[in-house]
């Protein structure tokens, strides 16, 4: 197992990913983007590569601070808006989700980080009409595969130019495209709570786990194979479970079918017919 | 000695981005480029596989095909076209019982010389191209004013058997038509599928001592990328051109093809070929009833 199975060319997925950003707004209409930016390496990434395909005027970083949120990710965010030169918009989400949280005094950490990504949510889609732009998702192959998202949330975007990177290959794209080091160098987190990080929470690093998930999922191995390649089984076990339980918050509601033709089964077209 | 009615070809490849089941718009794209093309002086151009529809078309096939006929809406600009240059198009084509092929086909002097319907639809993976499309069952090559040429549509060519059996059949010139989605990014300069799809070019070129020109489209559909790179490979296997990666463009060459002699004086592949033997022995295998062959039998 070496480290240079997920090294991606930078410079051709920077030119897949921006095209495919044009190609995917002007085609319906729209020559602008909007983005939310957390402070984090995902957002940035995509912000960044919004910006290029589209030019930084025709980009909204929106901004959406709680509370709880730290200074330094506010401070990371206006350091990339600064550098592209984006249009940008802070608006602080604490007023729209404390009078909900505020009703039940036991709320779990996460019903409340599920209510403030949903918060996000609406916020960068009324953006979005206002903005006459397109939301820009910001969720990591990574993420989408452990399933370590809000459905609805940070999830929810009409297009996803970094939905096919693992973490580790976002990082290399990052470094690629000159996002600021304090971005790329700071460990990620969904910034709920003081001193929350990802691998913390997930108990396990994304280089250890996106080394395991290229192998199920790229390269096709069985678990055991991947145990046989030098991971722990309990880990394999825990990332196969993870997977498949989380497969739900990957597909739009399933459709009970009673009619010859039903929407998703039957009715198949892309998003793109007639474009 | 046996000549080409012509020693020169100029070849062009329209490697396009199209709209998805908006034949209109795809067929003003394509009267554009043959203009540009004829400009150039262009005696043969090749538009990508279903140039005329889109790739991903799911349940738009019914609703965009056509049959290269004078009066069809469609084709009857395409062939008034083609008494200017010959012409290689993509499209979907609808038989007289409803059942609708990938196809490519050749114009020529405002004829149709020739339809090739896709033998091989890949459903696997990404692709789910025989829940939608009725499979091909022929593999004829046919005569030019530059030679005899064989039409081959994407999955055609990644078996090795439609080539082969275009070489044998006479062609010397294969002409190839794609819609290949992008994928396999890592560390090398290209995709994966563009290493493969070129490597395999560069092989059927330098096997079957022809010239190979593929016609690769580009754009988006959804999340696809189409990554374009069209290439026209000569009688000794290497590269006589090719066009850029993920752009539009339109790449043209003027093609020796006194190649196809003085590279078959010295290297005779073709002259040496044993048809008769891989006859005997694809009907053993395939008879075979231990051992053998365990594949499709049609």
């Amino acid at each position: 197992m070496t480290s240079s199975d997920l090294t991606i060319n930078t410079d051709l997925a920077r030119q897949i990913l921006t095209g495919f950003i044009k190609s995917e707004i002007t085609r319906v209409g729209f020559t602008r983007a909007v983005v939310g930016l957390s402070g984090g390496i995902d957002s940035a990434l995509s912000c960044v590569l919004a910006a290029e395909a589209l030019g930084a005027e025709n980009v909204l970083a929106v901004r959406m601070p709680y509370k709880a949120s730290s200074a330094d990710s506010l401070d990371h965010a206006q350091l990339l808006i600064d550098q592209l030169g984006v249009q940008s918009e802070t608006i602080e989400i604490t007023d729209m989700v404390d009078p909900l949280i505020n009703l039940d005094p036991d709320m779990s950490k996460t019903r409340k980080g599920n209510i403030m990504a949903r918060a996000r949510m609406i916020v960068l889609y009324d953006r979005s009409e206002d903005f006459k732009g397109l939301v820009v998702g910001t969720s990591n192959k990574t993420e989408i595969l452990l399933g370590y998202s809000t459905l609805w949330g940070d999830m929810a975007s009409a297009l996803n130019p970094i939905g096919d990177l693992y973490k580790t290959q976002v990082r290399q794209l990052s470094r690629g495209m000159n996002i600021p080091a304090p971005i790329i160098d700071k460990p990620p987190s969904a910034d709920l709570w003081a001193g929350q990080t990802d691998e913390d929470e997930l108990g396990f690093t994304y280089e250890q786990v996106d080394h395991l998930l290229y192998l199920l999922v790229d390269q096709r191995y069985l678990p055991e194979e991947c145990v046989e390649a030098g991971f722990d089984k309990s880990f394999v076990d825990k990332i196969v479970t993870r997977i498949r339980r989380f497969q739900f918050k990957r597909m739009m509601p399933i459709i009970a079918k009673i009619s010859n033709r039903t929407i998703g089964y039957d009715f198949l077209y892309l998003r793109d017919w007639g474009t | 000695m046996v000549r080409f009615p012509s020693m020169k070809l100029n070849l062009a490849l329209a490697q396009i981005a199209t709209h998805l089941g908006d034949v209109d718009s795809n067929l003003e794209k394509h009267l554009d480029l043959i203009k540009q093309a004829k400009a150039q002086n262009t005696e043969l151009l090749v538009f990508p596989e279903l140039s005329l529809t889109g790739y991903v078309l799911q349940d738009i096939v019914p609703t965009v095909a056509h049959h290269p006929t004078n009066d069809d809406p469609v084709f009857k600009h395409l062939l008034k076209a083609s008494r200017d240059l010959d012409l290689v198009v993509g499209f979907v084509d609808e038989d007289s019982r409803h059942r609708f092929y990938i196809a490519s086909a050749y114009l020529s002097g405002g004829r149709v010389l020739h339809i090739h319907h896709k033998v091989y639809l890949p459903t696997y993976g990404l692709f789910d191209e025989g829940r939608f499309f009725a499979w091909g069952d022929s593999i004829q090559a046919f005569d030019t004013k530059f030679g005899r040429v064989g039409l081959l549509i994407c999955e055609d060519f990644w078996h090795a058997s439609p080539p082969y059996l275009l070489w044998l059949d006479g062609a010397d010139i294969l002409l190839f038509s794609s819609a290949s989605p992008g994928r396999g990014l890592n560390d090398h300069e290209k995709l994966e599928s563009a290493r493969w799809v070129e490597r395999v070019n560069k092989s059927y070129a330098s096997l079957f001592t022809t010239f190979v020109a593929h016609s690769n489209r580009v754009g988006y559909e959804d999340g696809l990328n189409f990554w374009g790179g069209s290439t026209i490979f000569d009688p000794r296997g290497e590269l006589v051109t090719q066009a850029p990666y993920q752009t539009e463009a339109l790449v043209a060459s003027s093609l020796d093809l006194g190649l196809l002699r003085r590279t078959r004086a010295r290297l005779p592949l073709l002259r040496d070929e044993r048809t008769g033997l891989a006859h005997r022995e694809l009907g053993r295998i395939i008879s075979s009833r231990e051992g053998g062959w365990k594949g499709h039998n049609d």
